[in-house]
This record gives structure tokens, C-alpha cells and sequence, in this order.
């Protein structure tokens, strides 16, 4: 098994099953048929080939894993890939979704299914490469090219609005990432290598990592994203097609604070300890402010996408305590709402096929007709809200657990913020579930299909089983984190050596 | 009398081979006629590409030749296959189109092969004059190219406006280099840079740095780098298609190829003279380039500014003023060469029903009506924005390197946000291709060699980044041949 490359196959995997489905000649029908066939099995093949990689994991080491490496620009410059216990799972969660966004846009993406099919494969391998890359140029490589098959899945099979959205989406994160890559050439003419393993180990100067920390913080932050850089969030998320929007807030989102625990920390940590205060400040107010908009939404896309905003403000607090519990809880968390959030924009999509609005305003009384989809909406909703019992509130708790040891007082507005979660997620349940049945064109509406089921089911199973039990999660991160947060405070103490010497 | 003897005419036997060939052909051509266009221009490529052949078999390191006025060295033969390369493919997509619009006249390829020879020498050159020389010999080919389609009123007002233009950057070009031979004494770039670098180097006088300051306008005119970027939309967008995709090839790389050795090579030890006003120079074209293109409606227009922003991207590298840098200018010229062969083969396919159209607009669901030449134009676009992992981030990547390790961050910067800017126009050419609603279809088919050529561009700029090393190797022994 050693030398099996088995992680770039799961990377490029799904670029094989992109090349198939653009091979495919014929008749419309057979092709859109073929297109669908062919991406399901190419994507349920690769979630089985990622599981090797969480059974073969060896969960006693922080070194990465399934290291691959390959000649490539130049010696200081090759192909890399391996994983540690903080990038296998979002590799899982990944493959995971994928086949459920396949499966989601089986017979609501009607037109240009061959094309669809293979933005969707290829934006895959840009996801897992994100996560896999030991290298930063290859890092940035996938990191960017992920925009072109999103520009075009968010343009293409949009909503209304679809072309201000996708634009406004790929030049916020462009002009983020131009940034970030001139912070790796930066790393690049001081080191003399882009491999991050390597880069972690350095020590660059206090001054000059303050300037990379922004640079990598312009990147990150719009991709979170965190307040006041989200504008482009509402936008992208309501016009994606739905399954767009999962991968929108399950994955990419997740790119952003991966980014964090990945470069930021470990590779700058004095100018992380400085601006520390900073991330606090911009996501207590995320939460807040987030959770407000929130409330006040009509559109049911934008509520969920507001509610992703204040989450993911959980997770930077998280992140940023240095605490165990404080960064375990926010990758409990990122991966939870991974599920949770893909699932509230499923549901939402399934109401929105059979009517085609996204108000909350046209809905209510669903229960009497959709018993099966009140269900799922509703566990959905509590795991949002992060209920006892659900993968959200494993998250939650262990991040308020890990700021209330750092600062009380962000830990009270973030308290609040969960607060205003459950307000704003039980308002919408409310007034889409229950009430009278009294809209017309709602008389005849059916429930879930065997295919929304199926679609459905797996994501409802793992968020209960992670919420009771949530071991094998913590048991895969542990090791990891504790290694980042032991080079952070080494890395601190070796720059403040320097410092007293130099004096 | 006592005769000059002979000068070792090994080096430059591409050169020779070029020239011989093109006066053969003229006489082929006056003899056969305009009816056998078709054949001198299929012979013409084969000229090029057998003197690609010369140039590497007599390839040797470093060699100098004519009295010291001519060099050929790795630098110069990475140039020259750039530029043969780009000249041949123009060469093959212009086919299709001076068949349709009756511009069938022998003396189109002849040119072609003319301005391709005064390319090879500005390359090669290595002396003041020889480098005036090279560049007359191609500018006066291009003049009457840009012309060429002469029953065309616009053709015809492009062509002149590039001579009057050209001729006046001619002249300042043929100031700044008289001041520096004034001032120094010495055409020969060996010479200048034994004065002006090393152990005994000399302060420069002001008339010197203002000789230098006249030779990079005209040199920045040949490139069209701003401010000196007047002309290159009008001509651009007035002249006959093939001859804009010319021009926006092999011309390019070959100013900018001289532009890197005429800097480096003799006054590299003025670094700190000239290197502000690159990067003035260089900024300003990226900006401006990104920032113009915006409005564009014609296609063609909006290549000249593209073409003006890709050209302060290289500037970038010789900013620089390093091995790497250079290193840099070459590998960007590489890629810039390969996506705008494809993005020009794309335009010049763009026919409906009989007619040539050039607006954006026409453009509109590509996607649906001929989705592989929508997916060509959509990895020219997003390459040409410099989007990973296509072949255009390379280019980029490699010249910010450079800019970086010389300190110069605030270009740099300036640098990486002008590409944002110019990321918003390719992508909106995309976003008429995929989003917008399927406008008159154009003609099909496109004949086979076009296919082959938009197909070889398309997939060397999409799969560049699987096995880029060649080429990063290669221009780096080029670069090391040229920084002593």
C-alpha cells in the first residue's frame, strides 16, 4: 500500500471521469443520460477509494502521510501531496458530497448535462488537491483553478441573476488570491522552496510576516468568508444551481480556514499572535451581524447563506483560541457544517423544483403534504441551531469551551450568536413547515422521491452518528492539532529568543 | 588596396538562408504570378522551418561574427524559434483569409518572410547599427503589410498611420542611439559594456542616459508599451485580421527579445539608470492595458490592449534586471507566443456568412453552436488572464519571481493587481460564450489546418503545467547566456 499512489489517484480520479463524458457522442438524451451515469459512478468510486485513506490513516503520528512527490517546475519546486489528520477528513467530507451533488442535479439540470458533469468532476479535483498539497505552487495552482469550473457552474445554470453573481464570486476571490501568491513568491525568494512542511519549520522575521499574514489573510478571509469581506457569499450562493451552492458552503468555504490552520499558524505565529485580537473582533461581529441579516431574509438561499457567514465566525474563534478544544472544535465544526449547510441548501432545493421560488413568504403548511421532507428539514435545522445530539453541537460546544478559557467576553457574544441561531432556524422552519396549507399551488405538492431520499439519508446519518459520536473524528485530528499547536507556542518562543538575543 | 577579409558567415547562415530564399521566391512569385500565392506561401514556412534547422545545427555556444556586429548565442536562438515559430503559424492561419477576401498576391508571404528575417537579426544583433538595421528591415515588411489589404480604406489609413508613427519612433530610436555613440565613442554592445560594467567601469555621462532614455522610447514604440502605445489599436483593429495576428506575434517577441539584450547585454552595469523608467513603463502598460480593454467591443481591439498589458507583464522581468528575470521575459514571451496563436486562429475563424465580423457580440453562445472552439477560446481567455493551471499563470508566475527578488515589491503589486482588472475582460469574453444567448453561427468548417493549429495551441496551453520543466530549462540557459 506504501507506494501506491493512492491519493493522487483520488485527486485525479475525477478528472478520468471528465475526460469519459466528454468522449461522448450521440443523441442528446443518451449523452445527458451517459454524462449523469458516468459522474455518479466516478464520484461514488472515488468516496470508496478516500475511505482507503481514513482506514489505512495512521492516527499516532502529526507527520503527513500518503506523501507523494514528483519532479516538477524546478527542484525547489515539485509535485507534493500528503495528508495529516487536519486535511484527510476534509478529503472525506469531499468525496462525500460529491456523489450527493450528483445526485441532486439529476433531474433539475436539464440543459447542457455534459458540460455540467464535467465542471462538477473537475471542480472535485480542485477541492481534494486543495487539501492534499504539500507544495505551495501546487496548492495555488488547485486553489485558483477551482474558480474557472465554478465561475462557469454558478454562470451557466444559475439563477436570475446568475452572471453578476458569478463574476462578483470569481474577482472578489481572484483579487484575494493574487495576494496570497505574492506571500508564497515572498516565502519562495527568502527560502528557496514553496515545500510547506519545510516552510513550517522556518523562522521568518516578525516584520516581514506581518506583511504575509495579510497577504495570506486577503485570500483566506474572503474565501471564509469573514465579515466585512462576504458580500460576494449572498450573491454566489442564490445563484448557483443547488448543488452549486452545496459545494459552495460545504467546501470551498472550508478552503479559507484550512488555509488558516495550514499556512497562517503554523508558518507565521507571531504575526497570528498579534492579529489574533483582530480575528476575534471581525468574527464576533460576523456572528452578530450575520445572524441579524439573517433573521431578516425572504429568500430562503440567503438565509442559509447568511446562516454559513456566522458559522464559519464560530469557527475562526475556534481556530484562533490555540486551545485543544478551541481548534478540534472548529474543524468538528467546519466538517459539520460541511454536512449541515450542503443539507439545508439540498432541502431547499427540493422545494424549490417542484415551485420554483425561494421565498419564504410562498411556502408554509408543508407538513400536511411533506411529512418525510418536514423530517429532514428539521433534523437539518437542529443541527444548524447545533442540538445536543448533532454533529453542530459537538462543534459549538467545544469551541465556546475553548474561547471561554481564552476571552469571556468573545465567548458571551458568541453564546449569543447561537441564540440567534436557533431563532432564525426555527423561524423559517416554522413558517415553512407549519401553519395552514392554504398556498394553491402547494395543494399538489409531493414528498421526497426514492432519488431525494437517497439523497438525503446519508447526510442525516452522518450528522446524528458524528453528534452521539464523535470520536473517530477527534480521534483522526488529534495527534495533529496538538502538533500545531506545540509548534506555534515552540515557533513564538523560538522567536522571542531571537528577539532577547538580538537586544 | 588591401581587401576586408572575408567575415565567418557560419553563424549567420539562418539569416542568409531566409534572405536568399525570399529573393528566389519574389522571383518565383513575378514569374508565376498571383495564382500560385498558395504555393510561395507553403514554401515560405518550409523556408522557416529549414531555417530552424540551420540555426540549431549550427548552433555552437556563443559566436560572434561581421566584424563583432552580429552574435548568435543561446539567447538568440531561443528568440529566433519564437519568432520562426510565429511567423510560420501566422503565415498558415492568414491562408483561409487572403483567399476569401481577395488579397491573393504573392508578395504577402514574401513580406512576411522579410519582416521575419529583420526579426532574426534584431535578435542577433550586437552592435548599435546592427540593431537599427534589423529593426528597419522588419518595420518597413510590416508597413506595407499593415497595408496590404488595399481596396480597404481602414487597411489602408492603418497602414499609413503605423508608417508615420513608426517612422517618427524610428527616429527617436536612430537619436537615442547617434547621442550614445556620441557619448561613448563605441556602437558595439562588447565595447559599452566593457565601459560602462565591471571593475573599470565608468559614470555615465547625462548625454549618454539620454541616449538610453531616446533608445527605450523607440524600443518601448516597437513593443508598444505605454505611453508609446498609440498606434497599436488603430492598427490593430483597422488592418486586414492575419496581418494583426502578425503583428501581435513574432513582431512582439522580437522587440521585446531585443529590448532585454540591448539592456542587459552592453549597459546592465546602468541598471540603476534605466531600471525606473522600465518600471514606470511597465506599470503603465499593465494598468492601462487592463483598465482600456474593459470598453472594448471589436475583438481585435481588445488583443492591442491585451497585447499592450502582456507586453508590461515582460517588461516586469527586465525590470528586474536578472538572470532570472530574463529568464522571466522568455519563458512569458513562450506562452504569450502559444495563446495568442490560438486566441488569433479563433478570430480569423470568426466568418458568417461570407463576411469577416470582429464585434464581441458576435461571439455570443458559442458554447452551444460550436462548443470546442467556445472550450479553445475559453482556455485562451482564461490563460490570457493568467488563471491556473493554465500555461499564461506561468508566464506570470515566473516574471513576479523575478520582481520580487529584486525588491520590487510596489511592481509586484501593481503587477498582481492589474491582472485582476485584465481577469475581468477575458472572463467576460467567456461569459458571452457560455452565458449568453446563441447569436449568428459561424461558418463551418474551418479547414484542417486551422483545426491543427487551434487544437496544438489549446492543448499546450491547457497542459503546460503537467510538464513545464523544458521549457523553464531552457530559457534559463537563454537568460545565462545573456548576463555575463
Amino acid at each position: 500500500m506504501v507506494d501506491f499512489p493512492l491519493l493522487s489517484l483520488v485527486t485525479f480520479l475525477p478528472l478520468v471521469g471528465a475526460v469519459f463524458i466528454l468522449v461522448i457522442r450521440g443523441d442528446q438524451e443518451i449523452v445527458a443520460r451517459n454524462a449523469r451515469n458516468v459522474a455518479l459512478w466516478t464520484t461514488l468510486i472515488n468516496f470508496v477509494l478516500s475511505l482507503l485513506l481514513w482506514i489505512n490513516f495512521d492516527k499516532t503520528t502529526a507527520e503527513f502521510q500518503f506523501v507523494e512527490q514528483a519532479s516538477w517546475l524546478s527542484d525547489a519546486i515539485s509535485y507534493k501531496v500528503g495528508v495529516d489528520g487536519i486535511s484527510m477528513l476534509f478529503i472525506i467530507l469531499t468525496t462525500f458530497l460529491m456523489p450527493i451533488a450528483i445526485l441532486a442535479s439529476w433531474e433539475s439540470v436539464k440543459t447542457r448535462v455534459k458540460e455540467y458533469m464535467v465542471a462538477f468532476l473537475v471542480m472535485e479535483t480542485t477541492m481534494i488537491g486543495v487539501f492534499s498539497a504539500l507544495d505551495f505552487v501546487v496548492f495555488y495552482l488547485f486553489f485558483e483553478g477551482g474558480l474557472i469550473p465554478m465561475f462557469l457552474i454558478i454562470g451557466v445554470w444559475g439563477g436570475k441573476n446568475r452572471v453578476y453573481a458569478t463574476f462578483k464570486f470569481f474577482l472578489y476571490t481572484l483579487l484575494g488570491s493574487v495576494l496570497m501568491l505574492l506571500a508564497i513568491i515572498v516565502m519562495f525568494s527568502k527560502t528557496g522552496t514553496t515545500d510547506i512542511p519545510t516552510l513550517i519549520d522556518t523562522v521568518f522575521d516578525p516584520g516581514l510576516q506581518k506583511w504575509l499574514w495579510i497577504a495570506f489573510f486577503a485570500s483566506f478571509a474572503v474565501k471564509i468568508p469573514m465579515w466585512p469581506l462576504h458580500t460576494w457569499l449572498p450573491d454566489a450562493h442564490v445563484e448557483a444551481p443547488t448543488a452549486g451552492s452545496v459545494l459552495l458552503a460545504a467546501v470551498l468555504l472550508k478552503m479559507g480556514a484550512y488555509g488558516f490552520l495550514r499556512f497562517s499558524i503554523p508558518m507565521l505565529p507571531d504575526a497570528t499572535a498579534f492579529f489574533t485580537p483582530f480575528v476575534f473582533a471581525l468574527s464576533a461581529v460576523a456572528i452578530v451581524y450575520a445572524s441579524l441579516v439573517a433573521l431578516m431574509q425572504t429568500d430562503m438561499k440567503k438565509l442559509v447563506a447568511y446562516s454559513s457567514v456566522a458559522h464559519m465566525g464560530f469557527v475562526t474563534i475556534g481556530i484562533f483560541t490555540f486551545t485543544t478544544q478551541g481548534v478540534q472544535g472548529g474543524l468538528i465544526q467546519m466538517l459539520s457544517h460541511g454536512l449541515v449547510s450542503g443539507a439545508l441548501f439540498l432541502t431547499v432545493g427540493i422545494i424549490y423544483d417542484r415551485t420554483h421560488s425561494r421565498a419564504i413568504a410562498d411556502y408554509g403548511g408543508l407538513v400536511h403534504r411533506m411529512p418525510m421532507y418536514a423530517f429532514a428539514f428539521m433534523i437539518f435545522t437542529l443541527a444548524n441551531v447545533g442540538l445536543p445530539g448533532t454533529s453542530g453541537f459537538v462543534g459549538e460546544f467545544l469551541i465556546l469551551v475553548g474561547i471561554f478559557q481564552v476571552n469571556t467576553w468573545i465567548a458571551l457574544v458568541a453564546t449569543s450568536g447561537i441564540v440567534l441561531s436557533a431563532a432564525y432556524g426555527l423561524w423559517l422552519y416554522r413558517r415553512v413547515i407549519f401553519g395552514v396549507l392554504e398556498k394553491a399551488e402547494l395543494r399538489n405538492i409531493m414528498d421526497l422521491s426514492k432519488r431525494e431520499i437517497a439523497v438525503l439519508a446519508p447526510l442525516i446519518a452522518a450528522i446524528i452518528f458524528f453528534g452521539i459520536y464523535p470520536a473517530p473524528l477527534l480521534d483522526v485530528m488529534a495527534v495533529s492539532v496538538e502538533n500545531l499547536l506545540d509548534q506555534h507556542t515552540a515557533s513564538l518562543e523560538a522567536t522571542r529568543a531571537i528577539m532577547l538575543a538580538g537586544q | 588596396m588591401p581587401t576586408a577579409p572575408v567575415p565567418d558567415l557560419i553563424p549567420a547562415i539562418p539569416e542568409i538562408w531566409v534572405g536568399a530564399s525570399a529573393l528566389a521566391l519574389l522571383l518565383y512569385g513575378v514569374f508565376r504570378g498571383n495564382k500560385h500565392t498558395r504555393e510561395v506561401a507553403w514554401l515560405s514556412v518550409l523556408v522557416m522551418a529549414v531555417a530552424a534547422v540551420l540555426m540549431f545545427a549550427v548552433q555552437d555556444g556563443r559566436q560572434v561574427t561581421f566584424s563583432g556586429a552580429f552574435v548568435t548565442d543561446d539567447f538568440a536562438v531561443f528568440a529566433k524559434s519564437l519568432i520562426l515559430l510565429g511567423s510560420a503559424v501566422a503565415l498558415i492561419i492568414s491562408q483561409g483569409y487572403i483567399r476569401n477576401e481577395k488579397m491573393e498576391r504573392f508578395e504577402f508571404p514574401i513580406l512576411i518572410l522579410l519582416a521575419t528575417l529583420g526579426m532574426m537579426m534584431m535578435v542577433s544583433a550586437n552592435d548599435l547599427l546592427a540593431l537599427y538595421m534589423g529593426v528597419e528591415l522588419q518595420s518597413l515588411a510590416l508597413y506595407v503589410l499593415a497595408a496590404f489589404k488595399r481596396d480597404s480604406l481602414r487597411s489602408t489609413e492603418s497602414g499609413l498611420k503605423y508608417f508615420v508613427l513608426g517612422a517618427l519612433s524610428s527616429g527617436i530610436l536612430l537619436y537615442g542611439l547617434s547621442l550614445i555613440y556620441g557619448f561613448s565613442g563605441t556602437t558595439n554592445f562588447e565595447t559599452l559594456a566593457a565601459l560602462y560594467s565591471g571593475p573599470a567601469a565608468e559614470s555615465p555621462s547625462i548625454g549618454l542616459i539620454i541616449g538610453l532614455v531616446f533608445l527605450i522610447a523607440g524600443l518601448a514604440f516597437k513593443v508598444s508599451a505605454v505611453p508609446f502605445h498609440m498606434w497599436t489599436p488603430d492598427v490593430y483593429e483597422g488592418t486586414a485580421t492575419p496581418v494583426t495576428a502578425f503583428l501581435a506575434l513574432a513582431p512582439k517577441v522580437a522587440a521585446m527579445a531585443l529590448f532585454a539584450r540591448v539592456m542587459v547585454a552592453p549597459f546592465i552595469g546602468l541598471l540603476d539608470d534605466w531600471q525606473d523608467v522600465i518600471i514606470v513603463i511597465s506599470m503603465a502598460s499593465m494598468v492601462f492595458g487592463a483598465f482600456a480593454a474593459i470598453r472594448q467591443t471589436n475583438i481585435k481591439r481588445l488583443m492591442a490592449y491585451s497585447s499592450i498589458g502582456h507586453m508590461g507583464f515582460a517588461l516586469v522581468g527586465l525590470a528586474a534586471g536578472t538572470e532570472k528575470g530574463l529568464q522571466g521575459v522568455l519563458i512569458y514571451l513562450s506562452i504569450y507566443l502559444v495563446m495568442n496563436i490560438g486566441a488569433f486562429a479563433a478570430i480569423l475563424t470568426m466568418r458568417v456568412k461570407g463576411t469577416m465580423v470582429e464585434s464581441i457580440d458576435d461571439l455570443a453562445g458559442l458554447s452551444r453552436t460550436s462548443p470546442m472552439m467556445a472550450l479553445g477560446i475559453a482556455i485562451f481567455m482564461f490563460s490570457l488572464a493568467g488563471i491556473p493551471p493554465l500555461a499564461g499563470f506561468f508566464g506570470k508566475f515566473y516574471v513576479f519571481i523575478a520582481a520580487v527578488e529584486a525588491d520590487l515589491m510596489v511592481l509586484a503589486i501593481v503587477g498582481v493587481l492589474a491582472s485582476v482588472v485584465g481577469a475581468f475582460y477575458y472572463v467576460r469574453i467567456v461569459k458571452i460564450m457560455y452565458f449568453d444567448e446563441p447569436a449568428e453561427p459561424f461558418e463551418r468548417p474551418i479547414g484542417r489546418e486551422m483545426s491543427a493549429i487551434l487544437t496544438g495551441s489549446g492543448i499546450l496551453t491547457l497542459l503546460f503545467f503537467i510538464y513545464p520543466a523544458p521549457l523553464v530549462g531552457w530559457a534559463q540557459t537563454a537568460a545565462a547566456a545573456l548576463v555575463p
